[in-house]
């Protein structure tokens, strides 16, 4: 499993490397790069940390929606999965703790033509910025949010987070967690997302499809990507390496899409439903915006095409 | 450049100073705004939204404060000029954006109309004690703006000097208003918007490879660039460098936050707005500002008609602080009499201006109305002996 994994990780073209030596690396083109930062390679994140195989996954998701790239923007919040805003080259944004929703909300509502991704973590998003994923999800903003749950505070030093499971043991409950976690699936179908799925960094290739996916729908998507995070979650609870992650999640993972999100919350050791579990339709803010003035306003209603600022003649 | 016509309210109102708060961030050019539901500020953003559907642009009512002021920051950078409005309570929850504003360099506008605190204090009632919130509040070092209506008319004019400056130098401008300002009706001129001059945006006409997002050319204000310009730009809240990376080195941190606080100190004699009156010869000069500037002046004439010789100088930019002025004022009178609808706030920066030269006396109220003119006669009388 893990040589298949990496083959489709690492690499990109058929070249095997063995039948023509290392001159033909030169002419390999890996083709997430182009959506990458290449001058602010290394990374933060620790190996086996699952955060970099999101971002590849999203890379691909970007190639096979075939989206286009100048229109954009990506939006993160503040920790591990937050400094992905730094590594694509895309217009992004590295905002305040908790408040990438908000933040991308001006971004579209200002300007309606932007495609605009949230890509932070779960402490992030579903405590200290948990009203404005419930509200965004309510409203129906067309934001396509990633949501990479790693089951822990990382970027502090693995505190309790509202999606660690019972019974783990983190530095704020180093007697083991005894608050019960978010089950985020359930949370924001009920709040209002049109679009929700769950997978795990073993499920790339999954994973790249909803979000491709996710791109084709108008209004709040939600991405849950179950991930590793060795350093401060599986050290302290005694579940191995990145290597171990991989081989727990593709033993405890089950597909079942359209699974009632109600079902999908998770243990510290027990099965991880994945798979897309909501795809509706309802109309986004900006539309029911739209036609709500259209209705009372009608002529004298002025549509936000006039909403950018003039700017400065261009000097020749 | 002038005021795009679409947003402006040309002709003569009876107006009170939050809707002209309101017509004077639409003829700025402002078609953008983020709110949360709080008196006495809410009718800035009702009329808003009640507006902005006929000229072209958006409002959102978010789920609280922290939301609305970054969900402007995130109209800006995908074009629009933008703004929030809030009182006390929720000022105290946007500090964080301020300083988001300020190390991204954000241009946009935060309008307070102040009311009585601490907490949530005197919700329906005037006070002036945040302005030292407006300058201090968000943690570590910066510079913003701060603009001190005293009328409708002002609420209107200073609305777009606010964003004019939030553009000019790329920095959050505090529109600091109070109860009795924003709720009291007077006439408003607003004039045809081939009067009205705007600041546009300062925005790069660089080439992709070329554009610094954090570089400047001497003036120490970045061009900026938009979402979906092709640029591909990185904003981040770390110290960044001129790339907009993080970068958390010594020298890259000295650099960017002495950048961010000289941008401002070394343009303070073109920011600073006053309004002067009989300083030459004064014994005593009042320095007041927002409402408690028109009850000053009552009592500026009462000690007038005493034969007392007491000159006024009004603070129309609270900060960034004018703090040579006072210097020179100080040298030739006798004291300054500062009365403010707080226990002592903008007095200690006068005092402190005044570096001995003159005495400062300050005429302290705690909010909930505004001062007796007799008790700033009082002690106007008191630091003429």
């Amino acid at each position: 499993m893990t040589d298949s994994l990496n083959n489709d990780l690492l690499n990109t073209d058929s070249c095997s490397g063995d039948s023509c030596g290392d001159s033909c690396l030169d002419d390999v083109v890996n083709p997430v790069e182009q959506f990458l930062r290449s001058d602010r390679v290394p990374h933060i994140w620790c190996p086996g940390c699952g955060i970099g195989t999101t971002v590849n996954s999203f890379a691909r998701a970007l190639i096979e929606s075939k989206i286009e790239l100048g229109s954009l923007a990506l939006v993160s919040g503040i920790g591990c999965t937050g400094r992905v805003a730094g590594y694509v080259k895309l217009d992004s944004f590295h905002t305040t703790h908790g408040r990438a929703i908000p933040f991308a909300t001006g971004l579209k509502l200002a300007n309606p033509k932007l495609n605009v991704v949230v890509y932070s973590g779960d402490g992030d998003l579903s405590a200290i910025g948990g009203n404005h994923l419930i509200h965004a999800a309510r409203r129906n903003i067309d934001l396509k949010v990633i949501c990479v749950n790693n089951l822990i505070y990382a970027m502090t030093g693995g505190q309790t987070a509202p999606t660690t499971p019972d019974h783990s043991t983190t530095s704020t409950n180093p007697y083991g967690v005894f608050e019960p976690s978010f089950n985020l699936p359930h949370l924001v179908e009920a709040a209002g997302a049109v679009y929700v799925a769950r997978w795990t960094t073993y499920h790339v290739k999954q994973l790249s499809r909803s979000i491709a996916e996710a791109f084709s729908k108008k209004g709040f998507s939600f991405i849950e990507v179950i991930s590793p995070c060795p350093t401060l979650y599986q050290r302290r609870n005694k579940m191995g390496d990145g290597l171990d992650a991989m081989k727990f999640y593709k033993e405890k993972s089950k597909v079942k899409h359209g699974c009632p999100t109600s079902e999908v919350g998770m243990t510290m050791t027990g099965e991880i439903i994945v798979g897309k579990f909501v795809d509706r339709e309802r109309p986004d803010y900006q539309t029911m915006m739209r036609a709500q003035y259209q209705e009372s306003l009608g002529d004298s209603f002025v549509d936000q095409s006039s909403v950018q600022v003039q700017e400065e003649p261009v000097c020749s | 450049m002038k005021a795009d016509p679409k947003g402006v309210l040309t002709g003569t109102h009876f107006m009170d100073g939050d809707h002209a708060c309101c017509e004077g961030a639409l003829a700025a050019g402002c078609r953008f705004a983020a709110g949360y539901p709080i008196t006495p500020s809410t009718e800035v953003v009702e009329r808003f939204a009640a507006r902005v559907p006929k000229v072209g642009g958006a409002f959102i009512q978010m789920e609280d404060e922290l939301a609305a002021s970054i969900t402007l920051q995130g109209g800006v950078w995908a074009g629009a000029k933008a703004f929030t409005v809030t009182s006390g309570p929720g000022f105290s929850l946007m500090m964080e954006h301020i300083g988001y504003a300020a190390m991204t360099e954000t241009p946009c506008v935060f309008v307070d109309v102040q009311r009585g605190g601490p907490s949530t204090g005197l919700p329906t009632l005037p006070a002036q004690a945040d302005m030292m919130q407006a300058k201090w509040g968000s943690h570590g070092d910066y510079e913003i703006i701060a603009l001190c209506p005293n009328s409708p008319q002002e609420c209107f004019d200073l609305t777009i000097k606010a964003f004019n400056l939030a553009e000019e130098y790329r920095v959050p401008v505090m529109f600091m208003m109070d109860e009795v300002v924003g709720h009291m009706t007077e006439k408003v001129v607003i004039p045809p918007a081939d009067q009205i001059e705007v600041t546009p945006r300062k925005h790069t006409h660089k080439s992709v490879a070329d554009y610094l997002p954090y570089g400047t050319n001497g003036d120490m204000v970045p061009e900026m660039a938009h979402a979906g310009d092709g640029y591909n730009f990185h904003v981040t809240g770390l110290t960044h460098d001129e790339r907009g990376y993080p970068n958390m080195t010594l020298p890259v941190q000295d650099r960017m936050v002495r950048r961010l606080q000289n941008k401002i100190l070394s343009a303070v004699d073109r920011i600073t707005m006053t309004e002067e009156e009989q300083i030459e010869g004064a014994d005593v000069v009042v320095v007041s500002y927002g409402i408690t500037s028109r009850v000053a002046q009552r009592a500026i004439g009462l000690a007038r008609d005493r034969g007392l010789r007491v000159g006024k100088l009004r603070l129309i930019t609270a900060w960034p602080f004018p703090e040579k002025k006072i210097r020179e004022i100080a040298k030739k009178i006798k004291a300054f009499v500062v009365p403010e609808l707080n226990l002592g706030q903008m007095v200690r920066e006068v005092e402190r201006s005044a570096g001995g030269q003159a005495k400062t006396f300050a005429v302290s109220h705690a909010g909930g109305g505004v001062h007796n003119p007799e008790d700033i006669l009082k002690v106007i009388v008191e630091a003429s002996r």
